[in-house]
């Protein structure tokens, strides 16, 4: 039952981000996206992280996507004006089943000494809590770096879309 | 319970889906959402991984991920307004001042 449902969303994922990459429109790619998210967030549901799948959906699908969406629809991008050529193509599908090629090499070549967390114990401390705890202690300073960041780039998308630079 | 290696897989291939887009497009808000495609691929594997391993400090890596993704999409959002205003399009072809 798990591996039918495993199935079927990955392949609406792989199909979404193909079609993400070659929609004409930009707009209808960004609709691809938002389905390949609503598929990771699925995965992150059935690898018991529920948290993570709700940032995906909000962050993610809701905050991010809108703000590229909105980006189009303000610039008013319809198509591609010019294509690229045909070799860019071909290089980059090279590329692309290289890597690909890469990453499953290693893969089948590599052992994962598998000590999986239990399900059980995640839904008796809950899932929030433990990111919590350790993003509170473990990881406090790359939380605060974190802030930074964040107030760099709200300053930084000020100063960069100003009337005048 | 399903085997680690199925994840991996729909990871590498969304990865390698958003590099050929990245890589053949050439419009630069497509461009950016390949990047994102791939950073999505990248937070599978770091979530799959963390299930499996038993370790939790791989979905606070995702967590991390996705805050500079926000960041990111500013950034970059900004400066593709910013471009649009001096040439009147986002296609990467354009930028070219820089260009030996």
């Amino acid at each position: 039952m798990e591996n039918i449902f495993f199935t079927i969303v990955a392949v609406v994922a792989v199909l979404c981000s193909i079609l993400v990459i070659t929609c004409k429109n930009p707009i209808n790619s960004a609709l691809s996206l938002v389905m390949t998210f609503f598929c990771l967030a699925t995965f992150y549901v059935m690898l018991d992280a529920p948290f993570m799948a709700a940032i995906q959906v909000i962050v993610y699908a809701g905050a991010i996507m809108v703000l590229i969406i909105f980006v189009i629809m303000l610039l008013n991008v319809r198509t591609e004006a010019g294509k690229r050529t045909s070799h860019a193509l071909v290089i980059s599908s090279i590329i692309g089943f290289f890597v690909l090629f890469e990453t499953c090499y290693f893969l089948f070549r590599s052992t994962v000494r598998e000590n999986p967390l239990e399900s059980t114990l995640i839904n008796r401390i809950g899932h929030t809590e433990m990111i919590g705890r350790a993003l509170y202690s473990d990881f406090l300073l790359p939380f605060e770096i974190t802030s930074l960041l964040l107030l760099v780039a709200i300053i930084g998308a000020i100063v960069l879309a100003k009337k005048k630079i | 319970m399903l085997a680690l290696n199925n994840y991996l897989i729909v990871s590498a291939i969304l990865f390698a889906i958003g590099t050929i887009g990245v890589l053949t497009r050439s419009n630069a808000i497509l461009i950016f959402m390949c990047v994102e495609l791939m950073l999505n691929a990248v937070n599978l594997t770091f979530i799959a991984l963390s299930k499996y391993l038993g370790n939790i400090d791989g979905q606070i890596f995702v967590f991390f991920v996705m805050t500079v993704a926000a960041a990111e999409a500013a950034v970059g959002l900004a400066l593709m307004i910013a471009f649009y205003k001096n040439r009147e399009s986002v296609d990467v072809e354009e930028v070219n001042l820089m260009k030996w």
